[in-house]
């Protein structure tokens, strides 16, 4: 048993979850307090010490499934127990299903509400119609299976004896669809041997947040944090390094506690300086669906910073801080910065050069050492002119300088993307398309601050 | 509390009144048996910090409680000097030597203990709950690795104070940032979401158990169905109880729209929500009132 849990840590260490040795010697502990026959608290009592996150539990899931599952499939095989017609020669012991036996009786199951039963009659329908003979698109096999077996929500068509049957409600129905797919999902992980990929898809996941007011909630997180952390930026280590001024008053105040004899130095307290922050948002039509989430972030911002200006561009830049000042409702944003902004000239096409240029004419006299600006952005220039001399000037006027991408870093610099040139003047360049990456940047962003300085 | 399996925590904990899920219980019951402390995640309002108050009861131990906050430091958690009356006992005995009074004034006597230092020093066990810990900082996780680890505290005038009973540490995150791997390590996790309706029925039914039950499934499936809305905040358990309550005090003999718009702001707690909600969720009680089906 030990080496079969090693072995099963080393799957999932192969799919990205952190197990450690703390972490098995925590599980053999508390295996040794469970029941072990109990299929469930086993696999709890794994959950509980091994993954730490709903991610590595999600993994962790579906690793359990398969590694237990194909251990006992093995020993079937070993055994010689054959569950299903595998089409060849040892077709012909097959068992035929009776089709409406079958149906007849996961109705029962169904209405039971008895899950193990469920489990097995998906298990034997699928088998029923052949393991691998699928369109190997799970979603397809189980409306395909369900079809077939004449299930359906609703009021159910009398038995064939002629007696009612209870009907089935649509909970009901997906709870048994849910079990056909995880074993259909089982039997495709046993012949291509392979998990599905259960990263990317936990990543898809949580990716660009379209429109919800939740994930809104996550980007609103993301950025109060960033607020903390802009606003204390490196102040420590200022007012260690340059000389503090002694406040006579609290000094002379604080030596009553000690008979009057000024044992501590009081300092005037530093005042922290108000970040100044420019955000440029990227609003066109090949950040579309990025921009939604570029807006939210905008949004967010504007909650936590007094003086922060705000930009859209597309082919010309505009100013949308009032439009953020006077309205609180997200969606209104959304609507009157795409009606009113007037940033699309003709073609609708991202002109960085030209933005760079406006930017700095409008507002270069307002860009000091204490400012920081975001670019949101994709830095597709549609071939157009780059002008990143334009953008490096800027880069030397603000003090800061930040490009969140909405692309995987693989994308850029291919097709149009000139994100290379711009990148060497930018203080960091993130990728940025989930609220994690945002929270990532945020962390960076603290982590880095005096050197960006 | 009995420790001897999953189904008596279980059982412990539902005869104070907290009805845990399997997962909970099962860890409830392993940090017993470990000894390592319990990561609690999940939403708001689904019954973190009632997990710890429910252990404290099972098992009558005391109930040490850390609320974590921003900027929390180990002078407010752990313990501090009393270094006013370190002054008094320096200003009061003039005349005895100064290694006497160096030793003197570095002892337990003037040590304030603060939560973290209480659950550690305690002669009887008891149940130390660190609630939101995503809170406070990375530095102030660090600060926990060794107590949570070893159950020790170091303090570097007098030395390491070991817990001499082995207290049941409840940690709660409401998942607002990611907590150290270090942390994590440490940690049994669990985590915990909104309930399956027939589950939050009972915990409905377990608070206010003169709510009828047809109503009592009425209101559980109405607060699912409000969950299920994109909210700012979704109802928690512990507001499904309060409208329960309420309804109960209204006298209301079933949800229709009017109780429904009377009491909505007990569940929802924004303005855009309550709109939201209204739109959504009120109409369709409109109809003819539609028996469990």
């Amino acid at each position: 048993m030990a080496a079969k849990l090693l072995g099963f840590c080393e799957e999932l260490r192969g799919e990205g979850v952190a197990v450690g040795t703390s972490e098995l010697l925590d599980a053999f502990a508390a295996l040794g307090h469970v029941d072990w026959t109990s299929r469930a608290d086993f696999r709890e009592a794994l959950a509980a010490t091994i993954a730490k996150s709903q991610d590595d539990r999600r993994v962790l899931e579906l690793l359990f499934d398969r590694y237990f599952f194909r251990t006992a499939e093995a020993e079937a095989v070993q055994r010689g127990v054959t569950e299903h017609a595998e089409g060849g020669p040892q077709a012909g012991e097959g068992e035929r299903f009776d089709m409406d036996e079958l149906s007849e009786a996961i109705r029962e199951a169904i209405a039971a509400g008895d899950e193990d039963a469920m489990r097995d009659l998906a298990r034997l329908a699928i088998s029923a119609f052949g393991r691998g003979e699928g369109s190997g698109v799970v979603g397809v096999d189980v409306q395909r299976i369900r079809r077939t077996l004449g299930l359906t929500a609703g009021t159910q068509p009398p038995a064939a004896d002629g007696s009612e049957r209870p009907p089935i409600d649509r909970d009901q129905l997906t709870g048994f669809e849910r079990h056909l797919r995880r074993e259909l999902e089982r039997d495709l992980i046993e012949r291509t041997e392979t998990l599905p990929p259960s990263r990317p898809l936990a990543e898809l996941d949580r990716a660009l947040p379209t429109s919800p007011t939740q994930d809104l909630a996550a980007v609103h997180r993301a950025v109060s944090q960033m607020k903390r952390r802009l606003a204390t930026l490196g102040h420590e280590q200022r007012g260690r390094k340059k000389g503090q001024h002694v406040d006579v008053r609290r000094t002379m105040r604080a030596s009553l506690e000690t008979g009057g004899v000024p044992l501590r130095l009081r300092y005037r307290p530093k005042r922290p300086r108000r970040p100044e922050i420019y955000v440029l948002c990227d609003v066109s039509t090949s950040v579309t669906s990025a921009s939604v989430f570029f807006l939210s972030v905008l949004h967010a911002l504007h909650d936590s910073f007094r003086k922060l200006r705000s930009f859209v561009f597309i082919e010309r830049i505009s100013e949308v801080t009032d439009v953020f000042e006077h309205e609180r409702d997200f969606a209104v944003i959304a609507q009157k910065i795409s009606s009113e902004g007037g940033v699309a000239d003709v073609s609708g096409y991202t002109d960085y050069g030209r933005v760079w240029l406006e930017f700095l004419t409008e507002i270069s006299e307002d860009l000091d050492p204490r400012s920081t600006v975001i670019v949101l952005g994709d830095a597709r220039t549609n071939g157009r002119e780059p002008h990143a001399e334009v953008f490096a000037k800027v880069a030397e006027k603000a003090g800061r300088l930040f490009w969140l991408n909405p692309e995987p870093k693989l994308y850029w610099n291919y097709g149009d993307s000139v994100m290379a040139a711009y990148e060497r003047y930018c203080d960091g360049a993130f990728e940025c398309w989930t609220t994690q990456h945002l929270e990532n940047f945020v962390n960076v962003v603290a982590g880095a601050a005096p050197a960006a300085e | 509390m009995a420790d001897g399996s999953v189904a008596e925590v279980k059982q412990a904990l539902a005869d104070v009144g907290y009805l845990a899920d399997e997962p909970a219980a099962l860890v409830s019951f392993l940090a017993q048996q470990l000894g390592k402390p319990v990561l609690v995640e999940g939403p708001a309002g689904v019954g973190k910090t009632e997990l710890a108050k429910a252990l404290s009861r099972a098992t009558g131990r005391e109930l040490v409680r850390l609320q974590c906050y921003e900027g929390l430091d180990e002078a407010k958690a752990m313990y501090e000097w009393n270094y006013r009356k370190q002054l008094l006992r320096i200003q009061a005995g003039g005349e005895a030597g100064w290694e006497d009074v160096q030793e003197d004034i570095f002892s337990t006597e003037f040590l304030l203990e603060r939560p973290l230092m209480q659950a550690i020093a305690s002669p009887e066990p008891v149940v130390l709950l660190i609630d939101e810990i995503d809170k406070t900082d990375q530095e102030f996780e660090a600060m926990l690795l060794e107590l949570l680890s070893d159950f020790q505290i170091t303090i570097p005038e007098l030395g390491r104070i070991e817990a001499t009973t082995m207290p049941i540490v409840v940690l709660t995150s409401n998942d607002s940032r990611e907590l150290t791997e270090a942390l994590k390590r440490r940690c049994l996790y669990l985590w915990l979401d909104y309930p399956e309706l027939e589950r939050e029925m009972e915990i409905v039914r377990l608070h206010t158990p003169e709510l009828s039950e047809t109503l009592a499934r009425k209101l559980v499936e109405v607060i699912r169905m409000v969950r299920g809305l994109d909210l700012k905040k979704p109802p928690s358990i512990a507001e499904s109880i309060d409208w329960a309550r309420s309804l109960l005090l209204m006298g209301a003999e079933d949800i229709d729209r009017e109780t429904f718009t009377q009491s909505m702001s007990i569940i929802v707690k924004h303005r855009t929500d309550i709109d939201l909600v209204a739109e959504r969720v009120g109409v369709k009680l409109a109809d003819p009132l539609r028996t469990e089906g």
